[in-house]
Formats: structure tokens, C-alpha cells, sequence
């Protein structure tokens, strides 16, 4: 059955599509939040009765009793917010780094086949590696100062980009860049025009996942020494067996990176309108 | 070419390309291709599938390079991109990021022009292709009609003096390819440009042309030719039930019909 407007009413419910829909996103929506409830309430509840140990696994009255009073009276290293600061200074830096590197090395790489070709054993061979170790030498390196977590940061962000931006440029229709040649675009210009263009939803969709990379980055930098950060505030609390605070800085984590996430979203959505716009596949 | 007189606009004398494939082995896309395009000609080139047809349009765009033999515009050697080419693909090559007004005026702008003028001249250009009032739209929201007609005002605004065009309309549906052959038969004739138009449908092949070329199953070189004399302006639609057509379709599908057939054995081997 077929209908085209929001004010036709389906003969079987009497409603409009309209607030179908809508009844739709309501129960989903409840759906989530008793989910929720369901999860952390059974974590307060097996923390009380003690059949979860909370001084192993914390409990949730405790995360939100360590984040208020980090709130209110700062941590051991000084105020909160500075701490979220420091660690999203060394993210954003680490990210916007390596977010031009990668594309910068993808798009040069992918669009000349000679240095791909010459390249391509080192980069897959850096790549192998476990590139959180790389910190240790970057602490030995640079201090306990925010440069080590920045490189970190950048190492890992680094090739995720690259990866997907090179294939991006690879990926790019040989008939567009063939066509923009006859109308007579020069090499910059199909670079600029075509290539990149194309390769830009690669690139965005790495930027997902390479935010968080950085967050780890940066993160783990900080466990491997430091004096600020919301690493260190892990590492701290670790030290003195507080499970309520590891898990207090990691809801802190979770809001810094759910919040990038939605801006990443909101540019990809801004740069690529040209992309057709998904029509969902729920029957309503 | 038919007439001595008229020194041709395009000429490929004995042309070979060869393509190195991925196995190290080598694949002879045409051999030994001669052919000779008037000044304003509309000629087509008709051959079974897969048999090189498109690499004759690489070679004349000058996108590719022959591997032997000599390709001529204007009486000079092609190296590089030819100036005043205009090129349809097979697929939609419309930039699905640009809309309709900065895909028709991308051609002007490539060429030197102000983006204001660009944009002026692919106003007049989208009115000319009967797309006045989808300037702002996205390639993904038009039909496969609307897009050929978004790629042939992109081609057609450079006044090309020769239009290649690669199966174009191949995959439209029966009744949007005739009204897009009639449109351009229309476009056409308002310009002086030559076009090589490359098909697998011999139908379309003769309604078309002023001249047919049938190639040979791969690698291909040029069969034999055929001057199709009937009057212009031609409407497409009706065209096909004309007596000379009919006769002209008849002795032109005697000479395909063989060249399908051993590229239709030749594919069951390969499958």
C-alpha cells in the first residue's frame, strides 16, 4: 500500500502516518530510558544487596557522589574543569594534526601511484606496530608535559585518516576525473574539483572513529605519566583502589567524546548535502 | 572519405592500442583502425559488446595514446587533451557534489572564464536542454533523463567542434532514449560540431548518422562503412519505418551480424 500524504489515514488504525511516526519515536525513546534504568539500577541494587562487590566494581551513587565532589571541591591535582581541559587540549591538538597529515599524505600518496608504490612496505610495516607503545618513547622523549600526549595522539589519528583518505582518492570514478581533464581542468584543479570532493565522505567517516582514537591517545599518555589530565585521574584513583573514581572519569570521557561525535556529525551532514538523504525502511 | 575535397577534422591512419593486463599478459583493444571524420559529420560506430569501441574515443580525446599508427584533429598530431572536445560518457559523469547550474558551468570556468559568466552562459545552456528550474538541484535527485541532459549542456556549453560520445543512452529506458536522440539531433544541429557517437544498437546507429562504421569483434578494425542519406531534420521515432532505413538497416546487420556472433562464441568459451 502506497500513501503520499501525512493526512491520509491507514484503514486499519484510523491514525495518520503522521502520528504513527511519532508513536513510534515515543516508544523508542521509553524504551531507551527504561533500558537505562534497568541497567544502573540493577548495578545500585546488586551493590546494596552485596552480591556486587562494590570496592571492585563501584556503584553508581558512588560515581555520582565522586563526580560531585570533584565538582564542587576540584581534584587532588586542582580544579576539574582544568583537567577536562588539559586532556581535551591534547586531544583536539593531537586530532587536528593528524587529521591533516593523514590527509594531506592520503591524497598525495593516492593520486601519485610512483610514491604510493615506494611507500607503501614502510607505512604497512609502521602501521603493524602497536602504536600505543610509541608513548613510552614519547614520555622518555618529551616529559611529562602535554607534548608526549599530543604525538600519541597524532600517531594513532594519523592513520586512520591516511588510510581512508588514500582509498578515498583511489576510489574516485576514473569517468569524473577523465570528463573535468576534457573540460579542460588542469591538475590542481581536478585535484581540487574532483578528487577531493570525492574522497571527503572517506575522510569524514574516518573522523568518527580517529576523535577517539585521539581520546585514547591522549588518555593513555597521561596513565603513562603525567601531573594533570583526566588520565592521571584515572591513574590516581587506580592507585588507591577507587573504582568509583575510574569510572567517574570515564563518564567524563564518554560526555567529552559523545559531544565531538555530534559535531563531527553535524559537519559531515554540512559538507556533504550533496549525498541523497536515507529514507528509513521502517513500515509504518 | 567520401569526398576528397573536404580535408577531414579527424583521421586515425592504421592505429593499434594495446593495453598491458595485470597478468602481465598483453590485450589488443583495436588494430589497425582507419577511419576519417568530416567537418560537422555525425557519424556512429557500431560494434558487438566489448569489442574497443570506447578506446576510439579515448584516442581522439587524446585521454589515451595509441600504441601504433598516427591520430589526427585537424590535420595535427593529438598529444594531450584536444582542445574543443566534448566528451558524453557511458555513465553519468556529472559531479554528484556540484548542482545542476555548477556542473554545466563547470566548463566555462575550467576554460578561463569568470564564475559569473560561467554561471550565465549554464543558465542559457540548462534552459537549452529543457532543465530551466532544476539550477539547484542535486544529480541524485533527477532522473536518468534529467542527468543526460545536465551531461550533454555540460559538454555541448564549450562549443566543442567534435562531441565523442560513448553509449550514451544505453541505459535509459526505450521511450526517454528517443526523446533524448531527437534532443540531440536538435543540439546538434544548431552547432557545426563533428560527432563520433559510439553505440551497440544499430537502430540507433542509422537514425543518427550521417555515416555508420562497423568494427569488427576485438580487437577491433573497421569493417566496412555505409553513407545513410536520409533527410534531416529526422524524427527519430518515425524515421525507423522509412523504406531507405529499413534497407539500410538490412545490408548494414548482415555485415554485424557476423562479428556478434564470434564475439558471442568467443564470450561462452571465455565464460
Amino acid at each position: 500500500m502506497t500513501t503520499t500524504t501525512s493526512s491520509t489515514a491507514s484503514a486499519r488504525t484510523g491514525l495518520t502516518i503522521r502520528q504513527k511516526y511519532r508513536r513510534r519515536q515515543r516508544l523508542v525513546y521509553t524504551l531507551r530510558i527504561a533500558l537505562a534504568v534497568f541497567l544502573i539500577g540493577g548495578w545500585e541494587l546488586g551493590a546494596r544487596t552485596k552480591v556486587i562487590d562494590p570496592f571492585f566494581y563501584g556503584q553508581p551513587s558512588g560515581i555520582y557522589d565522586q563526580l560531585h565532589t570533584w565538582i564542587v571541591h576540584g581534584t587532588a591535582q586542582g580544579p576539574l574543569w582544568k583537567q577536562v581541559a588539559v586532556t581535551l587540549q591534547e586531544t583536539v591538538l593531537g586530532f587536528a594534526a593528524g587529521v591533516v597529515g593523514g590527509v594531506v599524505f592520503g591524497i598525495v600518496l593516492g593520486t601519485n601511484r610512483l610514491l604510493a608504490d615506494i611507500f607503501s612496505p614502510y607505512i604497512k610495516a609502521f602501521n603493524s606496530i602497536p602504536r600505543v607503545v610509541l608513548g613510552s618513547i614519547f614520555t622518555i622523549a618529551f616529559g611529562l608535559g602535554m607534548t608526549s600526549k599530543v604525538l600519541l595522539a597524532v600517531v594513532l589519528v594519523f592513520f586512520v585518516v591516511f588510510f581512508n583518505a588514500f582509498q578515498g582518492v583511489r576510489e574516485v570514478d576514473e569517468n569524473l576525473i577523465s570528463n573535468a581533464r576534457i573540460l579542460g581542468a588542469g591538475r590542481v584543479r581536478v585535484t581540487r574539483e574532483v578528487t577531493i570532493p570525492s574522497a571527503l565522505s572517506w575522510i569524514l567517516a574516518s573522523l568518527h572513529v580517529s576523535f577517539g582514537f585521539a581520546l585514547v591517545g591522549a588518555v593513555v599518555g597521561e596513565f603513562l605519566g603525567s601531573t594533570q589530565g583526566v588520565g592521571s585521574l584515572i591513574q590516581i584513583a587506580t592507585q588507591a583502589f577507587n573504582a568509583n573514581g575510574v569510572f567517574a572519569a570515564m563518564t567524563l570521557l564518554a560526555i567529552v567524546a559523545l559531544t565531538a561525535e555530534a559535531l563531527v556529525t553535524k559537519l559531515e551532514n554540512r559538507l556533504i548535502r550533496w549525498r541523497p538523504t536515507q529514507i528509513s525502511d521502517i513500515t509504518i | 572519405m567520401n569526398d576528397p575535397q573536404v580535408e577531414p577534422l579527424i583521421r586515425l591512419s592504421n592505429v593499434t592500442k594495446r593495453f598491458a593486463t595485470p597478468k602481465g599478459g598483453v590485450y589488443t583493444a583495436i588494430q589497425d583502425v582507419s577511419l576519417a571524420v568530416a567537418p560537422g559529420e555525425f557519424c556512429t560506430v557500431v560494434g558487438p559488446t566489448g569489442c574497443g569501441k570506447s578506446t576510439i574515443l579515448g584516442l581522439i580525446s587524446g585521454l589515451t595514446r595509441p600504441s601504433e599508427g598516427l591520430v589526427e584533429v585537424s590535420g595535427r598530431q593529438v598529444d594531450g587533451i584536444a582542445p574543443n572536445t566534448g566528451y558524453v560518457f557511458q555513465s553519468d559523469a556529472v559531479f554528484p557534489w556540484k548542482t545542476v547550474l555548477d556542473n554545466v558551468a563547470a566548463g566555462p570556468r575550467y576554460q578561463g572564464n569568470s564564475t559569473r559568466k560561467s554561471k550565465e552562459m549554464a543558465r542559457e545552456w540548462i534552459a537549452r536542454v529543457g532543465l530551466g528550474g532544476f539550477e539547484d538541484r542535486y544529480p541524485h535527485q533527477l532522473s536518468g533523463g534529467m542527468r543526460k541532459r545536465v551531461s550533454l549542456a555540460a559538454s555541448l556549453i564549450n562549443q566543442p567542434r567534435i562531441l565523442l560520445m560513448d553509449e550514451p543512452f544505453s541505459a535509459l529506458d526505450v521511450q526517454t532514449r528517443v526523446l533524448m536522440e531527437n534532443e540531440l539531433l536538435a543540439l546538434w544541429s544548431d552547432t557545426s560540431a563533428a560527432v563520433v557517437f559510439v553505440t551497440h544498437d544499430l537502430e540507433e546507429a542509422i537514425a543518427l548518422a550521417d555515416r555508420v562504421f562497423v568494427l569488427t569483434s576485438g580487437p577491433a578494425s573497421v569493417k566496412s562503412e555505409y553513407a545513410i542519406d536520409l533527410p534531416r531534420p529526422r524524427d527519430v521515432s518515425e524515421i525507423r519505418f522509412m523504406p531507405e532505413f529499413i534497407a539500410s538497416y538490412q545490408s548494414i546487420w548482415n555485415d554485424l551480424r557476423e562479428e556478434v556472433l564470434v564475439s558471442y562464441e568467443r564470450s561462452k568459451l571465455a565464460g
